[in-house]
């Protein structure tokens, strides 16, 4: 456990390191979620209530669509040179190669989140963070996306229209998630009783428990050539 | 007739037994046997689509056979699994190295993955014997494909591999660079390391082999070392090659 733990920080670290060098990744995340969030500022303008109801799907789509952006890119400089062959070789876990992608995904992801909400708070007149609560749908639904979206972009980099296949095959699985999300946003920004929002709050770490199973036993198989 | 290791005084490292893999219905390798000794230089030889990546593949786990067995000292591989992994040092057409750090960095996290002691001095030592010591904090974007050869060179010895896979090891680099290579080739055969090097450069692979294994068509068509002149041999080759 020890080891798996020290290859996962090994990884985690080396992604870092990467990112502080080259900032693909979060320069093109941000820019993406910027300009959905500006553009879509100047679209809506319904009251109070619709209000918070569509930001919450303004701000879930703007940051799964960047996060796609990142995903491709994350997974790119592993498959550039052959890295994800030399990490297969290395002997360590494959579900510590996994799991390290998974932590520095996410990683970005909630950085990303952090300069987004005040920008967006600003723009749309909704405190996305105005419950305690938010707090773990924002975790829950980012992890459960970076958890997918990693194994996914493992996938797609492997084929040739690599750019496609990712929101080809990562969309419709996160189709329960992010209708989660946006419920529970839109609810707990409207200030909805809680009957109105935890079902869907379940849904989101019960979809987040399942996927982490299905995605540690699945990850070794898509290592194979 | 193949020979075996025990033929030629040896211990086998590594013994495969019928291992063949299919992709579809479409043979990459035919069921082939053959045994490794340990501090065997074996060169693999054959021309393209012959099986050769294919086998390395299958030998260093990449891929997994579709019939057969493959075993490291008697113990079959997909038991050893990360132990097995860990004895193996690979050297590609690919560096394996992160375009976005430098040589050195990408060294100390390889190592940190194949737990080597005090990575950093290790990386350190390696990179000054490939002779990129002076570029070793540049990023690796910024390097020729011989710096990024000899480093990815530095990258497969970290860990004092028992057994080194070299695919195409020589395909574009310098005279400076080739002869680095084949000076730490003569070092690790002086170590006792098995080496196992697939080549399109005949006479190369055939001065440094103490065993080479012809394929073509999936399938082996010589595999041994006949008593004929280093000149001969390209005709022996082709004769094999073209007969199969």
């Amino acid at each position: 456990m020890l080891k798996f733990i020290k290859v996962v920080f090994a990884l985690v670290r080396k992604d870092i390191s990467l990112e502080y060098r080259t900032k693909e990744i979060m320069n093109s995340m941000f820019v993406f979620a910027f300009l959905v969030v500006v553009v879509f500022s100047f679209i809506f303008d319904p009251g109070e209530h619709e209000q918070a109801q569509i930001a919450g799907g303004v701000y879930w789509m703007a940051l799964i669509f960047s996060g796609l952006l990142g995903l491709g890119k994350s997974m790119q400089s592993e498959i550039t040179g052959g890295n994800i062959e030399a990490l297969i070789l290395s002997p360590i876990s494959r579900n510590a190669i996994f799991f390290g992608k998974v932590i520095s995904n996410l990683i970005f992801m909630l950085v990303m989140q952090l300069v987004m909400l005040p920008l967006f708070a600003a723009l749309y007149e909704v405190n996305i963070v105005s419950h305690v609560l938010m707090i773990a749908v924002i975790a829950g639904t980012t992890y459960g996306f970076v958890l997918l979206g990693t194994l996914f972009s493992l996938i797609a980099a492997r084929t040739r229209s690599r750019e496609i296949m990712l929101p080809l095959l990562l969309l419709p699985v996160l189709v329960p998630l992010i209708l989660a999300a946006i419920q529970t946003t839109g609810a707990l920004s409207a200030g909805d009783p809680p009957e109105e929002y935890m079902k869907w709050l379940r849904l989101i770490f019960v979809y987040d428990i399942i996927f982490t199973s299905v995605a540690a036993v699945v990850f070794d198989a898509v290592t194979e050539e | 007739m193949i020979e075996t290791a025990a033929d030629s005084g040896k211990t086998p490292v590594l013994r495969l037994i019928d291992v063949c893999k299919k992709y579809g219905e479409i043979f990459a390798l035919r069921p082939l046997s053959l045994e490794i000794a340990a501090g065997e230089f074996l060169t693999v030889l054959g021309p393209n689509g012959a099986g050769k990546s294919t086998l390395l593949k299958l030998i260093s786990q990449q891929t997994k056979a579709t019939s057969g067995e493959i075993f490291y000292k008697d113990m079959p591989v997909k038991d050893l699994s990360v132990g097995y992994r860990g004895k193996l040092g690979v050297i590609s057409h690919q560096p394996f190295l992160y375009e976005g750090l430098s040589a050195l960095e990408n060294l100390t996290f390889y190592a940190s993955l194949y737990n080597v002691p005090n990575p950093s001095a290790r990386a350190k030592h390696l990179l000054e014997r490939v002779e990129m010591s002076r570029r070793m904090h540049d990023p690796v974007r910024t390097y020729s494909r011989g710096m990024l050869q000899r480093t990815s060179i530095a990258r497969a010895l970290l860990h004092e591999p028992e057994i080194i896979f070299l695919d195409e090891p020589y395909t574009g680099l310098d005279r400076q660079a080739a002869y680095i290579l084949t000076a730490i080739l003569k070092e690790q055969i002086e170590r006792n390391t098995t080496i196992i090097l697939v080549t399109h450069d005949l006479a190369l692979g055939y001065e440094l082999a103490d065993r080479t294994l012809i394929l073509s068509g999936g399938k082996i068509v010589f595999y041994g070392k006949d008593e004929i002149s280093a000149e001969r041999f390209e005709s022996f080759y082709l004769e094999k090659v073209n007969h199969a």
